[in-house]
């Protein structure tokens, strides 16, 4: 079976990467075949990115408060791109209530701190399908 | 009687008791299969003075405010004058984070501690298309002297010290800082503070970076040098593993990297013709109080210990204050949780007993909701009570150094100081710590140290209260602080009218003197001073060095 290909990405200039590399990590032992962007990008490369390597899911993290700019934003260039096939994820530092308002605006799911990497894995098998 | 023959009775004795120990845990087996350090140290189920063999107190610990300083940097310690209590603080725009100050100060805060948003610290204006988004968000908005004018309105600068957590632009912001205090009638020689300026531990672990290390380094010194020379009081370097350990790493490589990045300092400055006992007082340290409360005092003990040592022994400092590493806590931001998040009061409150415990000279607390936001004035609040209730009811500042003796305490300071001083040794061997950063050796052990804790998390072997343990079905709302949307808007339109404003051929002539100090070897600080009193942006400035030294971008390995 082809493997799901997943898109690890850090938009803005926040420099948090743990929780990112972690989950990276996590996928790639769960057999997923991950790409990871590195620090401090913009929605464009992010999704530039996603496009070129042809991925199933991307995930971005983001904890220094940018999150209601920069993930929306991702989903918005996916669509004017046509490729919101794509799902898209997102974790790091994001209260309750803007769960609620990045979900509306297109984001499938949010895992904040202390959520096992298992659940984001689970939930990507769930939700995706190799392309 | 001898101590040999005291020592084979002991030995006796022990014996017997492991014995009994044994018998006991055959019937009732021990809690766990291990029992280690949040660090994943093992520790034993008892130590005795069979673990301290050939302890010489003089030689390991001696008395306070003397050499190697392990039981405290000064004689008196908080007998004398309690640590400062410093909350990191920054919000929005510029106004907005000066009433924050003036809050603090107003409740007993001693020292100010400013943090800035993101593109402040990786060198973008606000009108930059990188800013989008980010505005005030972390930390407070500066993008021109205007702006630091504002926030440290009516804060007399000759009176309070200030910290600012700022690195690739640090120079920057202390020439802004200098620039205000005199325009306040303060002296450069009379203002005092720090500047984070610890460019090394952004490459291994914050990874809030602009240039390559190389030139990275170089402004670095520049601001020593300069500093060693005009502004006295000030700490050049905040020497930092507090970002290291919330990256991931265990407490022995928080200790072993910040030293290798001191170390890496102290061999730059002497290499550009610097005195060692000329700047080497006014470096400084700030380490993380994380959840294991004897294993964190053991650290701050040990990295005491190793830096006299290494000032001492290595470079051949003989100014005592040179021997001394001065250090600031704050406690583990990365410790707390989003789920029962009142918890996160109890975990800081531990966390800053620990420090003092361990001897710091300067302390933040965490605030229950930062796991979630910026914190709001009630949350800062219990924090900044926390250090109080500390420092002046439950009695643990009337001695100095009480875990002194303890036969854990000193077995696990004397353990750390091997462990780090391996790692630090086998950096010296890759040829430094630029080269080990080169090829990632830091970076790696902290990312494994990272991915091996959150399995331990995941599987229940490290137990997180209300995480994996003792888990609520819970929805308690707490009232969470929100950036304004008008801050961007208002910090947009005041850029716009200091550029409008200045006079650009001056700004001009300002970019080109530090294109050319930058270009050759000059000090970069007399040109940054006469840029931003001409209200030259931060990204006019770092964009002329990007231009000059390239950018460092993250190689993204996981």
């Amino acid at each position: 079976m082809e493997k799901i290909k997943v898109l690890i990405g850090k938009p803005g200039l926040d420099g948090h990467d743990r929780g990112a590399k972690v989950v990276a990590r996590a996928l790639r032992d769960a057999g997923f075949e991950v790409v990871y962007t590195g620090l401090h990008q913009t929605p464009e490369q992010i999704v530039a990115t996603a496009i070129q390597e042809d991925v199933d899911v991307i995930g971005v993290s983001s904890l220094a408060g940018a999150h209601m700019y920069l993930f929306p934003r991702i989903i918005e260039l996916l669509r004017e791109q046509g490729a919101d096939d794509i799902p898209v994820f997102g974790g790091g530092i994001i209260p309750e209530e803007d769960v609620a308002e990045l979900k509306k605006a297109g984001i499938k799911a949010i895992f904040t701190p202390g959520t096992p990497v298992q659940e984001t894995v689970d939930w990507i098998k769930e939700n995706v399908k190799p392309g | 009687m001898s101590c040999e023959t005291d020592r084979q009775q002991l030995g006796a004795r022990q014996q017997a008791w492991e014995e009994l120990y044994a018998r006991a845990t055959a019937r009732h087996p021990e809690r766990l299969p291990q029992f280690t350090t949040v660090s994943d140290e093992p520790i034993k189920n008892l130590y005795t003075p069979l673990d301290l063999q050939d302890f010489d107190y003089l030689r390991e610990l001696n008395y306070p405010g003397e050499y190697p300083f392990t039981r405290g940097v000064q004689p008196t310690m908080y007998r004398g004058r309690l640590w400062t209590m410093r909350q990191f603080a920054g919000l929005g725009s510029a106004e907005d984070t000066n009433a924050r100050f003036h809050y603090l100060l107003e409740h007993g805060e001693t020292g100010l501690s400013t943090a800035f948003d993101m593109p402040t610290l990786m060198g973008y204006d606000s009108d930059s298309a990188m800013a989008r988004g980010e505005i005030g968000r972390c930390g407070v908005a500066i993008d021109t002297l205007a702006d630091m004018e504002v926030l440290f309105d009516r804060i007399p600068l000759d009176q309070v010290t200030t910290s600012m957590t700022i690195n690739p632009p640090a120079a920057i912001l202390l020439a802004m800082y200098i620039a205000v205090a005199e325009k306040q009638g303060v002296g450069r020689d009379r203002i005092g503070g720090t500047i984070q300026n610890d460019m090394l531990k952004e490459f291994i672990a914050q990874k809030t970076f602009m240039l390559p290390p190389e030139p990275s380094i170089r402004i670095i010194v520049d601001t020593v040098e300069f500093c060693t020379k005009e502004v006295p009081r000030w700490n050049t370097i905040s020497i930092s593993g507090y970002h290291i350990r919330e990256a991931g790493s265990t407490a022995v490589q928080e200790l072993a990297f910040t030293l290798a990045d001191g170390i890496g300092y102290v061999q730059a400055c002497i290499d550009r013709g610097l005195d060692v006992d000329d700047f080497a007082p006014r470096l400084s340290f700030f380490f993380n109080a994380h959840l294991d409360f004897f294993e964190e005092i053991a650290k701050y003990r040990a990295a005491r210990r190793i830096w006299a040592r290494v000032m001492k022994e290595r470079f051949g400092a003989r100014n005592p204050r040179s021997w001394l590493l001065r250090f600031h806590t704050q406690t583990a931001g990365c410790s707390l949780t989003a789920q029962q998040p009142y918890n996160n009061v109890v975990r800081t409150a531990f966390q800053a007993l620990s420090a003092v415990l361990g001897g710091t000279q300067s302390l933040h607390t965490n605030s229950l909701d930062e796991v979630l936001a910026l914190p709001t004035e009630h949350a800062v609040t219990i924090a900044l009570r926390t250090q109080q209730i500390i420092g002046e009811e439950i009695g643990v500042t009337n001695t100095i150094d009480p875990l002194a003796g303890s036969y854990f305490v000193e077995s696990l300071t004397n353990r750390m100081e091997k462990l780090a001083m391996d790692y630090i040794n086998k950096i010296d061997d890759m040829g430094g710590i630029l080269k080990a950063i080169e090829v990632g050796f830091p970076q790696q052990e902290i990312a494994d140290a990272a991915y091996t804790y959150q399995k331990q998390v995941d599987e229940g072997e490290k137990v997180v209260v209300g995480v994996n343990k003792y888990v609520m079905e819970e929805s308690l709302p707490i009232e969470l602080l929100k950036i304004d949307p008008a801050v961007e808007k208002r910090q947009l339109q005041r850029l716009q009218r200091i550029k409008d404003e200045r006079d650009s051929a001056k700004v001009e002539a300002c970019l080109q003197a530090i294109e050319d100090a930058a270009r050759n070897n000059k000090n970069l600080m007399p040109p940054l001073l006469e840029a931003v009193k001409a209200y030259v942006t931060l990204q006019e400035i770092c964009d002329t060095w990007r231009r000059v030294f390239g950018r460092y971008s993250d190689p993204g390995m996981f």
